[in-house]
């Protein structure tokens, strides 16, 4: 191809410098420590191209290999639905507000199982990319995002399946149920606060991966989702109000089925815990950020 | 010309280990409970965590014009892996700041991000995209990449299903379709057969001669030298050397230490036999002294009376004068030694490749008559001296220098189960 290559000789290079870019192109800055509050979101949309391609890719791989393929996204939650029906709604007939127990129930997994699955899959996510982490520069918090944002397509499928059971049992669909999304927002905030601290904890401490399923089984009965949270005392009702997901699963009720309880007065609560927990673990994720590669 | 790249003061500071292996909880504790009771038992804090720490880069200041295709050199363990994981911000420094103008490229590694399931075609846009080329880009670059791999009839496989000769190509295509202004690339010709690597350094050099700013760290000294204008010596972590790629390279081969001897040729011996040559030499023709590499041992003799009970082989020594292997010719053979006649004896030995750690080794030639007499014993006549390097073999992602505390004489391939 050239000489220099054949012979192997160095052959000076003249180091053409093309006239469009030279000093018009950005400048990075790399330093030994950062200031604390530096949060650098704005990192986030300049990476969204890689952000949409990461949710994408285990989008598509998420059902490889599987007989079902994508027919899981809706099985999942319909098992849980006739589980919890049985056991909650048949025998221990569980109170649920004048709705039929399945619809119930279903509305609040809706929610439930999205937070669920993004807070185990954000906490996990950096380990599992580690690959990624040890090899290429982008902000790394695209990783639990992308992560959490995978929920969602699982989330669409089953919303239809929940509008297909609200035709058969004959609830009409009021147009407040838009008033979900709030509420599905929420959820989704809730599940990347607890991820950003648990997967930044699980790059120095994989006890994080044995402590998640513990801690969604926990949270779970910690929530409204197979009962009422009209059951507890309303002296407790601030403290309940602690947990952000007894908000959502109550708000989603009220939204798509007009339950009475809705969440009222816990949701100044419920919102001022997201905000803490995001706002600290984004800090805290941005401060070992820089670390990830040594300690993967 | 501005400058490209600017390196102020830069150190990393890694904790022994840390690099490995993750901690858990349960260390921690266990980690905090011995110092407490060491702490009781001494009556002071043990002073081990000093020794727990070292610099992989000190003081490291670069600056860098804009169009050099820079030559990062040093052995194993000389910081130069660290310095580009600083430099693509993949890791932080402990110290120092750097400052780089325009869009920066980092090839640490080829297919990085590849996922088994998807397709050849998803693996282009996905790869792309984490080595950071925008959506237009990769649109723009896409079929380009599909012909440079030669992957054309495969495109919607699953690359799990690719040989692993099709899947380096179009690793290696996607990379080589990244174009920003800095690019920094670590050793990513170490991968593939010879014919795939003199594609990729072909590609590369057209890529420097496009006015790019290239940083490349890489044990061929030949692909370094025809690639680079400007080198950076490396040792212990501190730039010892910078400046046009001849000097450097040749500041590098004489600062190495050791004066490598893998050739001897003289005569040397008694009335019964003479040493006339040995050498040391890697069995693939022109290939490097790397870890993965199978080497031969060749020894050189003339016999001058018939000699019954023929001794002859070599002895291998570690850098650290341990004897860790005497092999002799006819040692697998059950019947008592043969008797040989006047005339040249050459013998080859192989020590397979993935045998040897990383390290200095010295072979010292045995001559002589069973129950007889020495020709050749501990004589520096004929002894050789070379170092293998750790580029391609086993072991090769986890930093295997003395420097760090790792001196295993052996990285062995054996099996896992």
């Amino acid at each position: 191809m050239n000489s220099a290559l054949e012979t192997g000789l160095p052959e000076p290079l003249v180091g053409v410098a093309s006239p469009v870019e030279s000093d018009e192109s950005p400048e990075v800055l790399i330093e030994a420590s950062e200031p604390l509050l530096a949060l650098r979101l704005g990192d986030l949309w300049k990476y969204h191209e890689l952000l949409f391609f990461l949710v994408w890719r285990d989008v598509k791989v998420r059902y490889k290999q599987t007989v079902l393929g994508a027919a899981w996204a809706i099985l999942q939650p319909i098992l849980a639905m006739l589980m919890f029906t049985v056991i909650f709604g048949r025998m221990a007939h569980m109170p649920s507000d004048n709705i039929p127990y399945p619809l119930f129930v279903y509305t609040a997994l809706l929610p439930w199982q999205l937070f669920a699955f993004a807070l185990t899959e954000s906490s996990n996510s950096l380990v599992a990319n580690q690959h990624l982490i040890r090899k290429v520069y982008f902000p790394r918090l695209i990783v639990p995002v992308a992560a959490v944002l995978v929920g969602l397509v699982d989330f669409s499928v089953s919303l239809l399946v929940l509008v297909g059971m609200m035709i058969w049992y004959h609830v009409r669909v009021a147009p407040t149920a838009v008033l979900f999304l709030p509420f599905l927002v929420l959820a989704v905030i809730t599940a990347l606060s607890v991820g950003l601290w648990l997967s930044a904890l699980n790059i120095k401490y994989r006890d994080v991966k044995h402590i998640v399923p513990f801690l969604t089984q926990v949270w779970m009965f910690a929530t409204p989702v197979a009962y009422s949270a009209s059951l507890v005392p309303a002296k407790w009702k601030l403290l309940y109000g602690l947990n952000p997901m007894t908000g959502v699963v109550e708000g989603f009720r009220w939204a798509l089925l007009g339950s009475a309880t809705g969440s009222g007065p816990m949701m100044p609560v419920s919102i001022a815990a997201v905000v803490f927990l995001l706002l600290t673990g984004l800090i805290y994720f941005r401060r070992v950020e820089r670390s990830f590669a040594d300690l993967v | 010309m501005s400058a490209a790249v600017v390196v102020e003061n830069v150190g990393k500071q890694y904790r022994i280990g840390e690099a490995e292996s993750y901690q858990t909880l349960r260390d921690c504790v266990a980690r905090a409970a011995g110092n407490i009771s060491r702490r009781f038992r001494h009556g002071q804090r043990e002073r081990k965590a000093q020794a727990e720490r070292f610099w992989a880069l000190r003081n490291v200041s670069l600056e860098i014009r804009k169009g050099d295709v820079v030559g990062i050199l040093g052995r194993n363990g000389a910081g130069k892996s660290t310095l580009l994981k600083i430099l693509s911000r993949v890791t932080a420094p402990t110290t120092g700041s750097i400052r780089l103008r325009g869009r920066i490229g980092s090839l640490l590694e080829v297919g990085t991000g590849f996922h088994p399931e998807l397709s050849g075609r998803d693996n282009i846009q996905l790869n792309g995209s984490i080595l950071g080329m925008s959506k237009a880009e990769i649109r723009k670059h896409f079929d380009e990449i599909v012909a440079f791999a030669e992957i054309e009839k495969f495109l919607d496989t699953p690359v799990k299903n690719y040989s692993s000769g099709m899947y380096m190509r179009l690793a290696f295509a996607v990379a080589a379709h990244l174009d920003p202004e800095v690019l920094v690339i670590d050793e990513v010709l170490a991968v593939g057969d010879t014919a795939f690597q003199k594609k990729c350094l072909q590609k590369m050099d057209s890529v420097a001669r496009q006015g790019r700013t290239i940083l490349f760290v890489s044990h061929n000294m030949a692909a370094v030298s025809a690639l680079c204008t400007k080198g950076v010596l490396l040792q212990d972590g501190r730039v010892v050397a910078t400046g046009p790629i001849t000097d450097v390279v040749q500041k590098y081969s004489s600062a190495s230490g050791v004066s490598s001897t893998s050739h001897w040729t003289g005569d040397y011996g008694d009335e019964y036999a003479r040493l006339k040559e040995s050498w040391v030499r890697t069995v693939d023709p022109g290939g490097a002294f790397d870890t993965a590499s199978d080497l031969e041992v060749g020894i050189r003799i003339q016999v001058l009376q018939p000699i019954e009970g023929l001794v002859l082989g070599f002895r291998l020594f570690s850098q650290y004068e341990h004897e860790l292997a005497y092999v002799l010719y006819d040692d697998a053979e059950s019947s008592s030694p043969p008797t040989v006649f006047p005339g040249e004896i050459v013998k080859r030995f192989i020590i397979p490749g993935n045998t040897l750690a990383a390290g200095v080794y010295k072979i010292g030639v045995s001559v002589g008559i069973h129950n007889f007499r020495a020709v050749v014993l501990y004589s520096d006549q004929g002894s050789l001296m070379f170092e293998l390097e750790n580029v391609r073999g086993i072991g090769r992602r986890y930093p295997t220098a003395p420097l760090r505390g790792y001196t295993s004489l052996f990285r062995p391939n054996w099996p896992v189960i």
